[in-house]
């Protein structure tokens, strides 16, 4: 999960890290109550998960509280490379002298974690390592030893952080890595790490990703959960513990295993490319060991998609078994009838592996006439692709 | 013979007396892979009845190598559970841990990874988040279903587990030597190019079959692992073409960053070491199947 700056300038402050002082807003006379408690002259940013806000006019300095509720008003509802603004930040200023750039990451290739520092901040890390590598220092960080003072210095030293600062930089990267373990973070970014007119070091933006496999250990992190920005059939196949992905295509999925259905939407997206272009219409991983009430859930969801002309249930049964699938089509279909609901979007179904010539007798038995059974995935595809777009 | 596990493995089973872990040991048991144990410490001593054969509970993994020879650990514990789970096989220096468990958080699998580093690699982690290894015709550790395919001479190594059923079932009229499931998860113990490695090295390996995903640069890496030491012919597939970035495609580690872990990058990077490269996975068997008849 990505934070929110201000979720993460929370988690900062929640670990004695210096950032400024402030509060999030999601309304105008919220803004303006926040300014009130700060007092002087305020920052109003624009939350969202994209950079490039300042360009795009999504932050603003405000003298008093009538200019600070007047910027919030100009700022929420804003459109920002595609994102409306829900909420604003309001903090303190603080006069920028010197902009750094810290961070600790997730090191994918050498399986331990990585810390990239820098004097030259407040621009695009991409950017320095592009133009002056020289300027970019990144150290490997052992998970088990973690970030010491003598790694800190060491981090400070090889990164050459002026003297006057460097004691503060010190504690900051003690502090944040701290942060990074408790909060089972794999991203924390900070950019800039300013250096202000007192001479103190604040860290002046929050970039922090957090692992959701750790949510079992941080009850807490549900409350940052942005449920506004979560396609409403994503929220719902969450509600029912289904792993979906809304897409843009007609062709609704459903497969068993992240990567066969992965391997199912490129295969429905070439195929449809002999159809006038249809596409997948999302992801839906209905996993390993899936009942037939899974199944149903799951195609509850799918049919629900108002873009979804046709439906691509593709499993091979590992643990699966294919007879509990093919139930699960069954039942999921009747069920959707009786409710009331007009199920009349073509099925196209592939079962093969455990227990599939049974649970292809099933769904011949069944003979419902929107259930289409084609042997080979690559074959079910195509005629998935093919229904998709007569039904366009 | 095969890597990694043979009919000579010793298996066992860590969280045996838990609901997955007596399931897919009965289910191992069925594909004829000796497991000679599970542990547990508050039920050592006791024994789990499993597909007619009495399975002893030892309480730690070290007993289990002590009494009954184990050099094979399977890991079916939960998530919260599973770092120390395998810290404690890689302190009894058990030769291979094959971690089942799927949603453990990254920071566990990164400290039970560097204390592997840490005290000499003498344990072969595989996983976390993957569906094993199997040997068919001789032994299986994990959940890979093993009534798929029969033995043969191709070497299987995938980062997705249905991927790896859905191969080993296109090319079941030939047959696999070894089929490893490394698992999608942004770490990971056994790489692609361990595996590469070993099947190079395996005089009843003829060709390789691997199978990537997005997200990452795993891939790439094996792409110029391939060029300098791999001899055997090896086949390609890519799952995730379509996938939008940032958004993430089931695996943890299946998200493409920016620019970086797209499938095209990955394709062209083994393409230019000459590995072919399929578009679909039948596509992909096909050109397996060709090389083997050819």
């Amino acid at each position: 999960m990505d934070l929110y700056e201000y979720q993460g300038r929370e988690l900062f402050d929640r670990h004695g890290l210096p950032v400024l002082d402030g509060g999030v807003a999601t309304t105008p006379a919220e803004a303006r109550e926040i300014a009130e408690r700060l007092g002087g002259r305020v920052v109003v940013k624009a939350q969202v998960k994209v950079g490039g806000r300042g360009k795009a006019g999504g932050v603003k300095l405000a003298d008093g509280v009538d200019e600070a509720q007047a910027r919030a008003t100009d700022i929420l509802g804003m459109d920002i490379k595609g994102h409306t603004v829900h909420k604003v930040m309001v903090t303190t200023t603080a006069a920028i002298t010197e902009e750094y750039y810290f961070s600790y990451l997730l090191d994918r290739a050498n399986r331990s974690f990585l810390c990239i520092a820098s004097t030259a901040g407040g621009m695009e890390i991409e950017q320095v390592a592009h133009d002056a590598p020289e300027k970019v220092v990144k150290l490997p960080i052992d998970a088990n030893k973690g970030v010491d003072e003598a790694t800190a210095r060491e981090i400070v030293t090889k990164a050459a952080f002026p003297e006057e600062v460097a004691e503060q930089i010190v504690e900051i990267a003690q502090g944040l890595w701290q942060a990074f373990v408790a909060e089972d973070a794999t991203l924390v970014e900070v950019n800039p790490l300013a250096k202000v007119d007192d001479g103190k070091v604040l860290l002046l933006d929050a970039k922090v990703t957090l692992d959701a496999n750790a949510d079992f250990r941080h009850p807490d992190h549900a409350a940052w959960e942005d449920k506004s920005a979560v396609d409403p059939l994503e929220q719902a196949a969450k509600a029912k513990d289904l792993n979906y992905v809304k897409l843009d295509g007609e062709v609704g999925i459903i497969g068993n295993g992240a990567g066969l259905v992965m391997s199912t939407l490129d295969v429905v997206a070439y195929a449809g490319e002999e159809f006038g272009g249809v596409k997948p219409a999302n992801f839906l991983d209905i996993g390993g060991g899936a009942s037939a009430a899974v199944m149903a859930n799951g195609l509850e969801i799918v049919l629900s998609d108002p873009a979804v002309k046709s439906v691509f249930v593709n499993v091979f049964g590992g643990i699966t078994a294919c007879d509990a699938v093919a139930n699960g089509i069954v039942q999921a279909l009747a069920l959707l009838t009786e409710r009331g609901e007009t199920v009349d979007k073509p099925l196209v179904v592939r079962l093969d592996g455990n227990n599939a010539e049974e649970g292809r007798r099933i769904l011949d038995s069944a003979n419902n006439p929107l259930v289409e059974r084609v042997d080979t995935m690559d074959g079910a595809a195509k005629r998935a692709a093919e229904l998709a777009a007569a039904g366009v | 013979m095969a890597i990694w596990l043979t009919s000579e493995s010793k298996v066992i089973v860590q969280g045996i007396t838990g609901a997955e872990g007596s399931k897919h040991a009965a289910r191992m048991l069925r594909a004829g892979t000796n497991v000679v144990g599970g542990t547990n410490p508050r039920k050592a001593g006791q024994k789990v009845e499993l597909e007619g054969h009495s399975v002893p509970v030892f309480g730690t993994v070290a007993e289990a190598m002590a009494e009954a020879g184990a050099d094979v650990s399977v890991i079916f514990v939960p998530p919260a559970f599973t770092k120390a789970a395998v810290l404690e096989a890689i302190d009894a220096e058990i030769p291979l841990a094959v971690v089942i468990t799927e949603g453990v958080p990254v920071h566990d699998t990164a400290a039970f990874w560097a204390h592997a580093v840490a005290t000499g690699n003498k344990t072969r982690i595989i996983g976390p988040n993957c569906p094993g290894i199997a040997s068919p015709g001789a032994s299986n550790a994990g959940i890979i279903p093993a009534d798929i395919t029969g033995s043969g001479r191709i070497g299987l190594v995938s980062k997705s587990g249905t991927l790896t059923y859905q191969m080993m079932y296109e090319l079941r009229d030939i047959g696999f030597s070894t089929c490893v499931g490394i698992g999608g998860d942004p770490i990971i113990g056994t790489t692609h190019i361990d595996a590469l490695a070993a099947f190079q090295d395996d005089p009843d390996t003829d060709a390789i079959v691997m199978i990537g995903e997005i997200g990452g640069d795993a891939e790439e890496r094996a792409a110029d692992f391939i060029k300098a030491n791999v001899t055997k012919p090896v086949v390609g597939y890519i799952a995730g073409f379509t996938a939008p970035p940032g958004k993430t495609m089931g695996h943890a580690g299946a998200i493409i960053s920016g620019s970086a872990g797209t499938a095209d990058a990955k394709k062209a990077a083994l393409e230019a070491v000459g590995v072919k490269v399929g578009k679909t996975p039948t596509e992909t068997a096909n050109i397996m199947r060709a090389l083997m008849q050819g």
